[in-house]
């Protein structure tokens, strides 16, 4: 526990005083243009920490957005007898009426789950996950003023909030919104015969997307050039903390998959307006045989995947990041084996590239090639089996302060391995003959990817509020929200490990066709009723995070947690620039939890004689 | 409603949450935050371990319960041979995932509870230890070796196309049904074309493919037990997926690429209703089918795994395994789409000029009854239905050719008969026009009689105009009964 004096907070001033680097920043920004009027500051704000906090707020948004489609999709899944014509009044024609029963359109049930899976992945847990903490946290962690492009960086998120903009306008087609799933399979989606969404609704989805890479290529390419270029003096690349390790290869991770994306669409676009035929062969539809012949719709999956796969670890990096993070900070312990995280990090982004088409075993690939694919993803066990072991050896001996940040963490951690072990099944292409496509796979990668990103991201606001707010969220809101969470995601999506078992498929909007998937209605009930519970619980994250804003406690020292790393030596409300001085020197890694009797020595702190330093070995 | 009512009764406890945190915050700041804290430490590494052991019992008793239903468990072991090593693999990675599961959850909270803040402890400093660190990579690769041999043989097992199956199906997708489409008699399934799909041809079989003329779209799958089957998959429109959960099956259908899954059923429907009755949980009624219990009922079904539009849900087809004599003998009911789906002597039927010899059989035993009874009947005449003149001339139809030969047959079997060959017409035209059409077709078939051989002592040729309707000359159809060519035994 942390016992910060005021003699504590001058000695950061002195320590920043006496090692730190000039770089004469309070010359040349006496008069700040970039932060002088309201505009400026809140909307086209060239600030990191001004970004962050929009990405974040945008995030939650597309969060809620996207958790009120998948209520309503489990509320048909959970009650299919109930009627929805309370819905009708937003939902419109897509609820139809009979006899005073409102039913829901099996077209806009595909298309709510399309667009659930489609913002949660991008928007959410790309954009509201690393475009929040890696803005917030690179410059302040690595020790600079700001990105290394300050412009671009806002471009990033206007590129984001026009894919959003775009994303939600599709919503309201007539038509409706693209509702092929959120990989958007050819021919499905290249055929407006084929789904009414496949119209205009997949070309506003599409052209959604395309800015939302520009997005994340402008945010990306800032990323890595600022952890390269402007670590401050002393910050080697060993002396990083976990969370800008992980940021920094997951914004390699996107630049170096989004674009293969995009080519993707492109061909896509190309076979949907100017009739060419890469993802299209021998299609009769319609009654009409159409004259596309020689294309491979599998072609799609790989492009598709060649992202689609590294993008689940472009979302869970992060979190992987903030998670070690904040177990360290709240552990009061060093995390266990930095190296060895560090450079299970790196494996896991290099296997990242070369398993994507075990989401491709049962597509018609020659199943020859699968043999290399299981290898390289059960390969991927290897290093985050590492992880989860050594964040368990980080609470190992530790003295634990429970808040809502360290308990997400924790959350974290219970989700990862119980969501990461059934991917072991599912990796592994003999049992994926019978679970791919099931409710098995839908839990495993909501518990693995959704849930535990989820609880990363939480870790994250309960751990940064008070640096980006200067006040901190309600604790007991947060414990609150927690445990509720932690019990209401195990409840939604625990039992659906037993659906798929049983082997009902996914993306069923009714289960009255088979008789053999049609026993199963308690479970449905249960989890729609839980799932609800989980939404309402997020609900109150966010009226304690807004209520926080303006009515938090606030913060009374600029290290409240006793952390290490460098954004605890900024002032409570740190201005642009972020350190009104000198930008304070690294002398040791962020980890010196507990080390020679002291319950923290942060980063700025120089090295005793003769003490080693744990990062640089 | 009822959601609604739900909905705001929780918003309304998410306004009295917020004020009950603000509550503890204000007592929290009062008793000091240090013994706040360590109070709350102490709570919450309990809640941990109240958490970890609900979510242990619960997660066990639950899969438990739900064991019998779930496939690979109790009564749904696999209904294919293979099935058996997927399920084996499951079981072992179950195994192992589950012994972590459980060992990193306990570590995870207990060392949470255990090591919970107190005022005056020393957290441990232990930033890493090599030879722990190799143990545990160790471990997890050494497992996973083990997985991924044992996986890859099954794998490699269960789809190489080795082309030794005994029966061959097709299986086609589109927009929301499955067509299934078995070989027939030569266990060959014919070639298809997309371009050739039409309203009789729901496949595009090209028929000049003779593979094709046998072949057989049935209801349903219906296949014998013990004999190796190789599904061909394809598919017309967009992606679907030909998934058999009880056969452990599953393969995507391509349009343009047809894929493939071989299995071999190891137990009859018969047999596995039969084992589900032994199972409470199938004793149940069944809600669509109040008479019966829950294991009557069960069938195999065929179902879409792939999303393919809105009617995703709903592409099923009953998969029934029989044993073999019982398989023979649905097969055999079984008619060939060529014959049944009225492409044969349509346009599309590359054939329609000529008779296959089972068909040329069959007319010429049934013309041999007709002409047998006729010698014995009053009336002496046999209608040559099959014989047929192009529109407006005197030029027979090329099918009719078969028909004047079982006339000929006939002729030489019973030497001692004579016929006269009638020609008649309808009322449309002149009656001079009328009259010398019926005499020159009459001679068109006398001329062909005596090609084959009938001495001319034994024939004649007359016209009779539109002198003698059989039906009224009013409709299309009347007229056309009157377009016709008789034979009339004169003399036997």
């Amino acid at each position: 526990m942390a016992t910060i004096t005021t003699t504590k907070i001058s000695e950061t001033d002195l320590l920043i005083e006496e090692y730190g680097y000039d770089d004469h920043f309070h010359e040349h920004h006496d008069d700040d243009k970039f932060q002088s009027s309201f505009i400026t500051t809140y909307i086209f704000s060239q600030d990191h920490k001004m970004i962050a906090k929009q990405f974040l707020i945008t995030g939650m948004f597309w969060g809620v957005m996207g958790a009120m489609m998948s209520l309503v999709f489990r509320m048909q899944l959970g009650f299919p007898e109930e009627s929805m014509l309370w819905l009708k009044p937003v939902l419109g024609k897509w609820i139809t009426v009979a006899d005073g029963i409102g039913t829901l359109a099996p077209e806009f049930y595909y298309a709510l789950v399309t667009i659930h899976g489609t913002v949660i992945v991008f928007f959410v847990l790309t954009a509201g996950l690393s475009g929040t903490f890696s803005n917030l946290l690179i410059p302040l962690q690595v020790g600079a003023r700001d990105m290394a492009s300050p412009l671009l960086n806002m471009l990033s998120y206007w590129f984001f909030f026009l894919a959003g903009a775009i994303m939600f306008a599709s919503l309201f087609l007539s038509t409706g919104p693209f509702s092929g799933g959120w990989t958007a399979y050819p021919p499905l989606s290249a055929l407006e015969q084929a789904s009414a969404g496949s119209g205009a609704g997949m070309t506003m989805w599409t052209i959604s997307l395309v800015f939302f890479v520009v997005s994340v290529l402008l945010g990306g390419i800032n990323y890595v050039t600022t952890v390269l270029n402007l670590r401050t003096k002393g910050m080697t690349m060993w002396r990083l903390p976990l969370t800008i390790w992980a940021f920094f290869i997951t914004a390699i991770l996107g630049i170096l998959s989004f674009p293969v994306l995009v080519s993707a669409f492109f061909l896509l676009m190309c076979d949907r307006a100017l009739q060419t035929s890469f993802f299209l062969s021998e299609i009769f539809i319609g009654g009409q045989a159409l004259e596309h012949v020689g294309g491979s719709p599998i072609l799609y999956q790989h492009l598709f995947w060649f992202l689609g796969h590294p993008e689940v670890y472009i979302i869970i990096l992060p979190a992987m990041g903030i998670v070690s993070e904040v177990l360290s900070v709240h552990a009061r312990k060093p995390i266990f084996g930095y190296r060895a995280m560090v450079y299970s990090i790196l494996a896991i982004a290099f296997l990242s590239f070369i398993v994507w088409a075990h989401h491709m075993f049962m597509s018609g690939v020659n199943p020859f090639i699968s043999n290399f694919f299981v290898i390289f993803t059960l390969i991927i066990a290897v290093p985050s089996a590492v992880k989860v072991f050594n964040w368990i050896a980080t609470l190992y001996g530790g003295n634990i302060r429970f808040n809502a940040a360290s308990l997400f963490s924790i959350g974290f951690v219970s989700m990862f391995i119980s969501g990461g072990l059934t991917g072991i099944f599912l990796g592994n292409s003999a049992i994926d003959i019978q679970m791919h496509d099931t409710y098995f796979v839908v839990a495993h990668f909501h518990i693995v990817m959704g849930v535990a990103a989820f609880f990363g991201m939480f870790a994250g606001v309960y751990h940064w509020f008070p640096k980006m707010y200067a006040r901190f969220m309600n604790e007991t809101l947060g414990r609150i929200h927690f445990w509720g969470t932690l019990i209401g995601a195990y409840a939604v999506f625990w039992p659906m490990h037993y659906l798929g078992m049983a082997g009902v498929p996914r993306r069923y909007y009714s289960f009255d066709t088979f008789e053999n998937f049609s026993h199963f209605a308690n479970i449905n009930k249960f989890i729609t009723i839980a799932a609800v519970v989980v939404f309402a619980l997020q609900v109150l994250f966010i009226i304690n995070f807004f209520y926080s804003i303006f009515k938090g406690k606030k913060v009374t020292s600029r290290n409240p947690w006793g952390a290490n790393t460098l954004e605890w030596t900024t002032p409570i409300e740190a201005g642009h620039g972020n350190w009104p001085g000198k930008i304070p020197a690294v002398q040791r890694w962020a980890y010196d939890y507990g080390k020679d009797g002291k319950e923290f020595i942060p980063q700025i702190v120089p090295l005793a004689d003769g003490e080693k330093d744990n990062g640089d070995h | 409603m009822t959601f609604l009512i739900i909905f705001l009764c929780i918003l309304l406890t998410a306004v009295v949450l917020v004020q009950l945190g603000k509550v503890t915050e204000l007592a929290t700041s009062i008793r000091g935050e240090a013994d706040a804290q360590e109070d709350l430490n102490t709570r919450q590494g309990l809640l941990g371990m109240i958490f970890l052991v609900l979510f242990l019992v619960i997660s066990l008793v639950t899969a438990l319960y739900y064991k019998n239903w779930m496939l690979g468990y109790g009564p749904h072991a696999s209904a294919s041979i293979h099935g058996d090593s997927i399920d084996g693999m499951f079981n072992i990675t179950l195994a192992f995932t589950y012994i972590v599961f459980v060992l990193t959850h306990i570590a995870l909270f207990w060392y949470a509870w255990k090591y919970r803040g107190r005022r005056g402890r020393k957290a441990l400093f232990m930033p890493h230890d090599t030879k722990l660190e190799l143990v545990w990579t160790a471990i997890p690769a050494i497992v996973m070796c083990f997985l991924v041999v044992n996986g890859l043989m099954a794998w490699n097992e269960v789809m190489g196309d080795d082309g030794d199956e005994d029966i061959e199906i097709e299986a086609t997708a589109q927009q929301f049904s499955w067509t299934i489409r078995y070989p027939g008699q030569d266990g060959k399934i014919g070639e298809k074309d997309y371009k050739s799909i039409t309203g009789l041809n729901s496949l595009g079989q090209v028929w000049t493919d003779t593979k094709n003329l046998d072949d057989i779209i049935a209801d349903k799958i219906v296949l014998p037990i013990g004999k190796k089957v190789r599904v061909r998959i394809t598919a017309k429109d967009v992606l679907h997926n030909f998934d058999l959960p009880h056969f452990r099956v599953k393969m995507d259908a391509v349009p343009g690429l047809p894929t493939f899954f071989y299995f071999t059923p190891k137990i009859t429907t018969k047999e596995y209703r039969k084992n589900l009755s032994k199972y409470p949980e199938y004793q149940a009624q069944d809600p669509n089918n109040p008479e019966m219990k829950l294991w009557e009922t069960f069938n195999f079904a065929l179902n879409c795994a792939e999303l393919c539009g809105s009617g995703h849900y709903a592409m099923k087809k009953i998969v029934e395994i029989v044993s073999e004599e019982e398989y023979n003998k649905w097969l055999a009911k079984q008619k060939p789409t060529y014959f049944t789906s009225g492409v044969r002597f349509s346009d599309e039927d590359p054939y329609k000029n000529e008779l296959f010899d089972i068909e040329d059989s069959e007319r010429a035993a049934a013309f041999k009854t007709t002409f047998e009874s006729t010698m014995l009947a009053d009336d002496k005449t046999i209608l040559l239905d099959k014989v047929e003149f192009a529109f407006g001339k005197n030029e027979l139809t090329p099918l009719s050719r078969y028909q004047i030969n079982h006339l000929a047959s006939e002729l030489k079997r019973n030497p001692n008969v004579s016929i006269e060959l009638a020609g008649h017409t309808d009322n449309v035209g002149s009656d001079e026009t009328n009259q010398r059409y019926s005499e020159a077709r009459a001679n068109v078939v006398y001329n062909m009689l005596r090609q084959k051989g009938i001495d001319e002592n034994r024939l004649r040729a007359v016209g009779y105009g539109e002198a003698q309707p059989i039906a009224e000359n009013d409709s299309d159809a009347g007229r056309q009964k009157n377009r016709r060519t008789e034979a009339r035994i004169i003399a036997q």
